[in-house]
């Protein structure tokens, strides 16, 4: 049998296609990081909280009101986005004109505040969301099988993080968006709703947070703390993309997903620390992140 | 601004004093514990509050003194937990500690009740050294350990032909411990240990390890791991489906994993437990009163927390003072009877032997009631389940 590193190529193969199904998690984690922080110049520390959300707002849809997975797609973003609205015009907008700093606080308190209510609603070990009927099953791949449902997740976040780098980079209404964060005066001065195009980026940001979430519920267990470490880890790789970087973000996931991966076979006890070893690198090589502006 | 900041201030003060006066009129249990991470469902507040019940069972008062309790999250940092105790013992008159989930945290703990001389009750954490290489004159190992959990489901899954393992092993004190204790049952049955790997706690994508678990060839899928890591690893088995090919062993798992998990997920999965609220009809009373306040069964642990709150209040009651070393001496020499088991006793070494039960996790159809979810494969009297001899890592047991 083939070997690489004294490990079976098959078994290589097999965890570069989970690190794969994970990039798509972070690149669509960080994406919704990156937009934040570039159009709103926010570090949106509730990052992990919003995926939590969404996780669960997709296991109460289904276990109390009925509403099925595919719906929980669009519902559930939907549901966190208008949540996410909410914060940033209560309390996120009177923090603009402030260190960014303070932004971090106020949205690592509100991380807190949700875990803590959902840890009091639901406990701490969290609760089970069934894998949709149409996505059970697994697809011979030859050196591995994989999971159709874990396929599902590559597909879906990669076609959402094309649509959103789309919208951003080539549409008007990006180029509204871009506009406003390079010189907020200029375009309001142009008749544009400025505030509303911030509001609306943050629940759109906030949205792909809980899109996450509830492509994730099937596969992890649906708990208060599921997205406290990984926000960290999302952090990291939005570090390394760039801030404010959407390419940046969405590339840098899926590596860094392929470079967890691989870790997981040659020293597992290290998959946890490995990111923050390559945030640390490319700190020092290219503080501005590898697709990062000056 | 400034009054409402002076005011304050002196209500704290006057707090303070009189928590100071009070110190000698009252009977001071304290209980560290994870009430907000992974393991918090495990204790966690339905600890506190089996404490609560067992001081009511105790009367409310023992030597004419009220008992209060103390609690903190210790968050699984071992120099929170070491550093809570330290003060508790210092400034608050602490009589007794119960400690929750998390080896590491304990070792830590065991360590200031040594030094402090305050009866430690090592309950939520699994780890063997507690009463081996880490014991002390003023730690009892209460509720289970690393090796009666291996006795228990590894012997159990060998003997039915599971002879070869994969572990899958949480990366800190306890699941080395686990794995250790469960390699040692498998490797005196005949069997033998194929490949482990050791996953960082709070691990959520098991896929990797699974992989590497399925590429190994071994029969018996090891979960040396507890709380949401075990969740997470049973509910990713499943999806790749190892739980087809392997067996699936869970070496710690409480009731309130399995509740989490769902009996579609866990079906057929053996484990290891010192209780189980539907045993009979003393521990379903107890599980009666204790879902009126909780509005769920009890663990295994929470269990435990109410009876060892309620011995270390007999046992004070019973020398007529709060002494530590009087009271261990007469906990040392007593048999522990109560809903939680009968005819335990704590050995030289501290660790309490007493009857573990190996379960089987029933499917969907054989459940016939909510929470009725084990049935009894076989019941391992305490030598069974720990052996009848002290560790002889510890120092107490040499004598």
């Amino acid at each position: 049998m083939t070997t690489v590193f004294g490990v079976p190529l098959p078994a290589i193969l097999g965890q570069l296609m989970l690190g794969l199904v994970n990039g798509s998690f972070y690149a669509l984690l960080s994406l919704g990081l990156a937009v934040i922080f570039g159009l709103m110049g926010v570090v949106n520390f509730a990052h992990g909280a919003f995926y939590m959300l969404g996780a669960f707002a997709a296991y109460v849809g289904l276990q109390f009101l009925g509403v099925n997975y595919w719906c929980a797609l669009i519902l559930a973003p939907l549901a966190v986005g208008l949540l996410g609205i909410a914060v940033e015009r209560l309390f996120l907008r009177h923090l603009y004109q402030l260190d960014p700093l303070y932004g971090l606080l106020l949205t690592f308190g509100i991380a807190l505040i949700f875990e803590g209510i959902l840890r009091g609603l639901f406990g701490a070990s969290g609760k089970s969301y069934p894998v949709p009927a149409l996505l059970r099953g697994g697809l011979n791949l030859g050196f591995m099988v994989l999971p159709i449902y874990r396929a599902w997740v590559v597909l879906a976040s990669l076609t959402v993080c094309g649509m959103t780098w789309f919208l951003i980079e080539r549409t008007r209404l990006g180029a509204m968006l871009r506009a406003a964060t390079e010189n907020a005066r200029l375009v309001q001065a142009f008749g544009i709703n400025v505030p509303l195009l911030v509001m609306s980026t943050y629940g759109a940001g906030v949205g792909l947070a809980a899109l996450a979430g509830v492509l994730a519920a099937p596969v992890v267990q649906v708990s208060p703390l599921m997205g406290t470490s990984l926000v960290i880890v999302v952090f990291a790789v939005v570090v390394i993309g760039g801030m404010g970087s959407i390419v940046g973000a969405i590339v840098s996931g899926l590596v860094l997903g392929l470079i967890e991966g691989l870790t997981k076979v040659v020293y597992p006890e290290a998959s946890n620390i490995v990111v923050f070893v390559i945030m640390a690198v490319v700190l020092v090589w290219r503080p501005t992140g590898l697709f990062g502006k000056e | 601004m400034l009054k409402p900041g002076i005011t304050a201030l002196c209500a704290l003060l006057s707090l303070y004093v009189s928590a100071q006066a009070a110190a000698g009129d009252q009977i001071v249990i304290g209980d560290i514990d994870d009430l907000s991470g992974v393991y918090a469902d495990v204790q966690g507040q339905g600890g506190i509050e089996a404490v609560y019940m067992a001081i009511a069972d105790a009367g409310g008062t023992v030597l004419g003194k009220k008992v209060i309790v103390l609690s903190v999250d210790h968050q699984n940092k071992p120099d929170i937990g070491a550093s809570k105790f330290r003060e508790w013992s210092d400034q608050n008159g602490l009589n007794m500690l119960i400690g929750g989930s998390n080896t590491g945290v304990s070792i830590a703990m065991a360590k200031v009740a040594a030094v402090k001389k305050v009866p430690f009750f090592a309950i939520g954490a699994g780890g063997a050294s507690l009463t081996g290489a880490d014991c002390t004159a003023y730690t009892v190992h209460y509720a289970y350990d690393t090796t009666a959990l291996g006795n228990g489901t590894a012997s159990a899954i060998v003997k039915q032909g599971g002879k070869s393992w994969f572990f899958i092993t949480a990366d800190y004190a306890f699941g080395t411990q686990l794995q250790e204790a469960a390699t040692r049952v498998v490797i005196a049955n005949g069997g033998k240990v194929v490949g482990a790997v050791r996953a960082p706690l709070g691990t959520t994508d098991y896929s990797s390890f699974l992989l590497q678990a399925q590429t190994s060839g071994a029969q018996v899928l090891g979960l040396a791991n507890a709380g949401t890591d075990f969740s997470n690893s049973l509910k990713g088995a499943n999806e790749f489906g190892l739980t087809k090919t392997m067996t699936p062993a869970a070496l710690l798992a409480f009731i309130s994993d399995i509740h989490s998990l769902t009996l579609q997920t866990a079906q057929g999965l053996y484990l290891t437990t010192a209780w189980y609220w539907d045993l009979n009809d003393e521990t379903r009373a107890f599980a009666k009163r204790f879902f009126a306040k909780m509005h769920r069964e009890p663990t295994m642990t929470q269990a435990a927390y109410y009876s060892a709150a309620l011995q270390y209040l007999n046992a004070v009651k019973a020398v007529g003072s709060t002494d530590s070393d009087l009271v261990m001496a007469h906990l040392k020499q007593a048999k522990i009877n109560d809903m939680f088991t009968k005819n335990g006793y704590i050995r030289a070494d501290g660790l309490m032997v007493h009857t573990m039960y190996v379960m089987q996790v029933k499917t969907p159809a054989e459940s016939k009631y909510p929470w009725d979810y084990y049935k009894v494969i076989k019941v391992m009297s305490g030598e069974e389940a720990d052996g009848s001899q002290p560790d002889p890592a510890c120092s107490l047991a040499k004598k």
